[in-house]
């Protein structure tokens, strides 16, 4: 009879051991397998065009390094681009959370049936086309439209105001199309918030707007970062809602980047456009990475 | 010394649940109370109203002579240590303690020595700096109590502090909150539905059932003399035997029970039998409030026995018997047992709300 314990033959703890560890590699490697259809689809959609724009833009025709795509960056035409994409995405993520954080608060301080009813009424217009819902903006907005011709019967303008086909239609049709982006993530942290801390705050002395202030919002800055640079990046790179209520006046990046090719058919330039775009997007993508870890780990 | 507290017909109902029904007491500055009661009670809802959570339908409570129930939470100057804590997860430890403190205005200097005292009576000040995220249970229900004592409050109250720990942490806190109430003498509320818990810590225990004051009385009183059948049957082990009262006699299966006090009520009461009151080897004669039954089952525990015995009329009492302090011999099953009551220990209770 062979005694386990006491056994004396060979080194203890060699009992299996070299089929168990190649089960336990054989168990790490089909787990991982899962992963692989993804991870090849990924390679072909994203990494391949993605490494074929920077070609394109960094050699010319006869396959030579120039950097003349990236030069032309600093022409006017370009920086106004640049400025005004920017810009348009600031104000509309400034504003998406001064919109969005009264509506995600709401939402998640009131009773089932109620935040339901406002989730429902933030989700029906994501669910609807961007085509959609911008012409819909231009039905309300244009010389003869609805809120013109409201404000004209009531006698509170002469003329029609200008709310369309400008950097003002851009922004509020933009706003639109954005808010739920910032509302969703600021909802989830704000539901994370124990109720008990502001009975809390409030008992240690704290005024409402104190408890509000110094216990509340610290608390949902993971939630307002992460939309606001949900919405900044998407709107770096908008499309649609620019061109239907831009006028062909406010002209953003990636209607530059269309022209260069669909008028020009000048895909280094596009392609320049695109990478500075894509560098664009990743710092600041970085910038909230920051602000995440620094709001999530102790001060 | 400040702290006095009185209650007085405070009332609050939900739609038609009434959550607390018109109760009235006194809290005498410096006390440790206890609200016991089990879940559902109304003794979380009290404690909400001190604190000024929950607003009342209506009543008036008085903190040293003044109203006290028309302040906001924020102006009440009551520390509270919540159930989950309740510590702010962005702030330090330090943060958390000196909150109140910066709410009060203090010097950042004047502040942190507080916050630091304040943590050294709880055992917390070497981890000042860390991260709530990463203190134990224990720890954090130090900083919930630091937080709450830091500023100097004219009345602490506590809802089921100790709940969330396990059984010998626990243990060890309830000592050593009741040393820290000896140490700063602040009036204190206490809630929690563990009999055990309250008896241990209280200088009185207020028994709260469906809203109403069931019994205020000190841990010993309650459990010696209980004012109804709730709270015999709340405090500590017991069972009941039904005895009938006729013509200012009451009587257990047709025999006179003689009681401690004489007994004046005119219903049909319950006789409280509680195990370590019993007396076994009854005298054949003389012995008043003797009891016999037949064991059905005996049942080992350890410390103890837990001896099944059926009575006269078809009821049954479930009573625990430790041989060496009764100085019997355990009952085989299917034996004679009769077992005695003396009369300095026999009580009789009603149903609550007669």
């Amino acid at each position: 009879m062979t005694d386990f314990a006491m056994s004396s033959s060979g080194s203890p703890g060699t009992l299996n051991a070299g089929i168990l560890r190649r089960r336990e590699v054989l168990e790490r490697f089909s787990a991982t397998a899962l992963t692989f259809p993804g991870l090849i689809l990924i390679l072909l959609v994203l990494l391949v065009p993605v490494l074929w724009l920077f070609w394109l833009s960094a050699f010319d025709g006869a396959g030579d390094l120039s950097w003349a795509n990236y030069e032309r960056m600093g022409k006017s035409i370009y920086v106004r681009t640049f400025t005004t994409t920017f810009r348009i995405a600031i104000i509309v993520t400034v504003c998406c959370a001064f919109l969005g954080y009264p509506v995600a608060y709401l939402m998640s301080q009131s009773g089932r049936r109620l935040s339901l009813v406002i989730l429902l009424s933030v989700l029906l217009p994501f669910w609807t086309s961007v085509l959609v819902r911008t012409y819909a903006w231009l039905v309300l907005l244009q010389r003869t439209g609805l809120i013109n011709g409201w404000l004209q019967d009531l006698g509170l303008i002469d003329t029609p105001l200008a709310l369309v086909h400008n950097e003002l239609g851009t922004i509020i049709g933009m706003i639109h199309v954005m808010l739920p982006f910032m509302i969703l993530p600021l909802y989830a942290s704000m539901k994370a918030v124990d109720p008990s801390l502001m009975l809390a705050a409030s008992n240690c002395g704290a005024t409402p707007a104190q408890a509000f202030r110094q216990v509340f919002f610290p608390q949902t800055i993971t939630g307002l970062s992460s939309g606001a640079g949900l919405i900044f990046v998407l709107c770096l790179g908008f499309f649609v809602t620019p061109v239907l209520l831009g006028g062909g006046r406010t002209y953003m990046w990636a209607m530059q980047i269309a022209d260069n090719i669909s008028l020009y058919g000048n895909w280094g330039a596009a392609s320049a456009l695109g990478v500075v775009l894509v560098v664009a997007t990743a710092l600041v993508l970085l910038a909230v990475q920051f602000v995440l870890r620094r709001a999530g780990g102790t001060k | 010394m400040p702290g006095q507290v009185a209650i007085r017909e405070v009332s609050k109902n939900y739609g038609a649940f009434v959550a607390l029904d018109d109760v009235s007491f006194d809290i005498e500055p410096g006390e440790f109370i206890t609200l016991l009661g089990p879940s559902g009670s109304g003794k979380t809802t009290l404690l909400n109203v001190l604190a000024g959570f929950t607003r009342p339908n209506s009543g008036s409570v008085q903190l040293d002579g003044k109203e006290f129930l028309t302040l906001p939470p924020h102006r009440r100057d009551v520390g509270m240590v919540f159930q989950s804590y309740a510590l702010f997860p962005h702030m330090t430890v330090m943060e958390n303690v000196a909150y109140p403190l910066k709410l009060r205005k203090i010097g950042k200097s004047e502040r942190e020595r507080r916050a630091t005292e304040a943590l050294s009576t709880v055992q917390m000040d070497h981890l000042a700096d860390r991260a709530i995220q990463s203190l134990s249970g224990g720890q954090r229900q130090r900083v919930a109590l630091a937080r709450a004592m830091v500023f100097e409050p004219r009345m602490m109250l506590m809802d089921e502090p100790l709940s969330a720990l396990d059984k010998n942490l626990r243990e060890h806190m309830q000592i050593e909150l009741k040393r820290l109430h000896g140490m700063l003498g602040t009036t204190t509320v206490y809630v929690t539905h563990d009999q055990r818990e309250a008896l241990t810590m209280s200088d009185r225990i207020a028994v709260i059932n469906n809203g109403k004051l069931m019994q205020l009385d000190t841990p010993s009183q309650l459990y010696d003399f209980p004012a109804n059948r709730f709270v015999a049957e709340f405090m500590g082990e017991s069972s009941f035997l039904p005895v009938k009262v006729s013509d200012g006699t009451a009587r257990l299966f047709g025999n006179p029970i003689v009681t401690r006090e004489p007994w004046s009520g005119d219903h049909d009461a319950w006789l409280l039998i509680r195990p370590e009151k019993l007396a076994w080897n009854a005298p054949q004669q003389g012995a008043a409030n003797r009891i016999q039954g037949t064991t059905r089952e005996v049942i080992y525990q350890g410390d103890s026995y837990l001896l099944d015995i059926a009575l006269p009329e078809g009821h049954s009492v479930e009573v625990r018997c430790n041989p060496h302090t009764a100085g019997i011999e355990m009952p085989e099953p299917g034996e004679t047992v009769s077992f005695w009551i003396k009369q300095s220990s026999t009580i009789l209770v009603e149903d609550a709300g007669q």
